[in-house]
């Protein structure tokens, strides 16, 4: 190990971290939004929009984001469509993240008994009304575990984003790699840069989970 | 007149080389499937194992392949291993150890989930009855897990075909580099990065869906 070199290093990687971060932060939260209006669409039965829905999540999910960003990239150019990398990495996330999570929402939407939605009703709420103050809440305990593996997922795909010339953690590590020649200085910085982003994640997914669990969201309570 | 560029997908033998790079993927895939599917049942009766400590050591196991970037580990065993131990692997060996400690620990977590969503008493009634145990394992405990096991273990091959896309990282010549290369080729042709990309696209879409969608029927009509 060269220490002088990690040390050296570690502004460059910090550097990679937090584009990594960002990134998938942002594309996190579009995916969480676009998830979730998906499986609004498909758990109500809207019509025509439904199959659009239907076909976008299959796209989404039976195909490789590193495919995905190539097309939005290098492909969508050549027709007129000309997007930032950075825009890429977004909407490339965004795309892939939204399948994922249209599929744990509506999993969370359909556990939610219907005659939630009746009592909603009973009680002179609208239907927004009812979605929004009986459903959801409801659905997103169940939705809780799937969204947040979704989410750490995501994070972990951003490690593709160095195809779109971003200078993530990935291309950082593959920068210093081609031209120092210290391969396991290099590894080993990413790998603990990873496990810097990852883990937190990981464990406030937990703490989360158990705090709507605690708080009893989505339990069937005898009447 | 101007070529729109669709023409490139089968100009010369264009498409056969397509064809021949999305082999490579799929190559590695199957290769991996079958490894991780015979390996993976033997790593989930290890998960089910009377033994603390074998089930502490399978459980970090699968939780470090887990939390790291497919591409990240790819990395460490393609780059690091020559490195730290003089293996020059190439890309294809790499990708299939690396699909593998992956695909088996998924697997193996799939079958301690199937088994152990079993209820015990299904044993006891198999015993009441009048069952041997080899027969309780014939006729009662594997048709119940094989029907858990099942779907899961088909998506989990589509997720693994869609992993394989990453070779392209790691200097196998895959469909994506291919792709590539004709572009490259036929760089006069404008719209041509457009024509392939989105190709690929549909081959692994093409190729994904149907398996997906086969996982879904199993597990609605076992459910």
């Amino acid at each position: 190990m060269d220490w002088s070199f990690i040390t050296a290093h570690v502004p460059d990687f910090l550097a990679g971290a937090w584009v990594t971060l960002r990134f998938g932060l942002y594309g996190v939260a579009c995916s969480v939004v676009l998830g979730l209006l998906c499986s609004l669409v498909l758990a109500y039965r809207v019509p025509v929009l439904r199959a659009l829905v239907r076909a976008y999540v299959e796209l989404s999910r039976n195909t490789p984001l590193l495919v995905q960003l190539f097309f939005l990239y290098a492909g969508l150019p050549r027709i007129g469509i000309r997007l930032s990398a950075e825009a890429c990495a977004v909407v490339g996330l965004a795309f892939l993240g939204g399948g994922y999570m249209a599929e744990a929402f509506r999993s969370g939407l359909e556990a939610v008994d219907r005659t939630q939605r009746e009592a909603g009703e009973c009680i002179g709420l609208t239907l927004p009304q009812t979605v929004r103050y009986v459903v959801l809440p409801q659905a997103f305990a169940t939705a809780a575990p799937a969204v947040f593996a979704n989410m750490i997922f995501l994070i972990k795909e951003t490690s593709m984003f160095s195809v779109l010339a971003m200078m993530d953690l990935m291309n950082v590590a593959d920068t210093l790699r081609t031209s120092g020649g210290r391969t396991i200085e290099v590894l080993s910085m990413l790998v603990i840069a990873y496990v810097a982003i990852l883990l937190p994640v990981s464990v406030l997914a937990t703490l989360v989970e158990r705090r709507m669990r605690y708080a009893g969201f989505g339990h069937q309570h005898s009447v | 007149m101007q070529d729109s560029g669709i023409s490139i997908l089968f100009k010369g033998v264009n498409f056969q080389r397509l064809m021949g790079g999305l082999w490579v993927t799929l190559r590695i895939a199957l290769i991996t499937i079958g490894l991780s599917v015979v390996l993976g049942l033997a790593f989930g009766l290890l998960m089910l194992s009377r033994r603390k400590a074998l089930r502490a050591v399978c459980r970090a196991w699968l939780e470090i392949v887990r939390f790291m970037p497919q591409l990240v580990l790819l990395y460490l065993v393609y780059f690091g291993f020559a490195r730290l131990f003089g293996w020059d692997l190439d890309g294809e060996t790499s990708a299939v150890i690396v699909f593998t400690f992956w695909g088996t620990a998924e697997m193996g977590d799939l079958v301690r989930g199937a088994v152990s969503s079993i209820p015990l008493h299904q044993r006891e009634s198999a015993a009441a009855l009048g069952l041997t145990p080899l027969q309780a394992y014939r006729h009662v405990l594997i048709p119940q897990t094989v029907r858990r096991l099942l779907p899961q273990a088909i998506n989990l091959s589509t997720r693994i075909i869609k992993t394989t896309a990453l070779v392209k990282m790691i200097n196998v010549t895959e469909v994506l580099k291919v792709g590539q290369q004709i572009i490259g080729q036929f760089y006069r042709l404008r719209e041509a990065p457009f024509w392939v990309y989105l190709t690929i696209f549909i081959l692994y879409f093409l190729i994904c869906w149907p398996i997906s969608a086969l996982a879904g029927r199993l597990e609605k009509r076992w459910a």
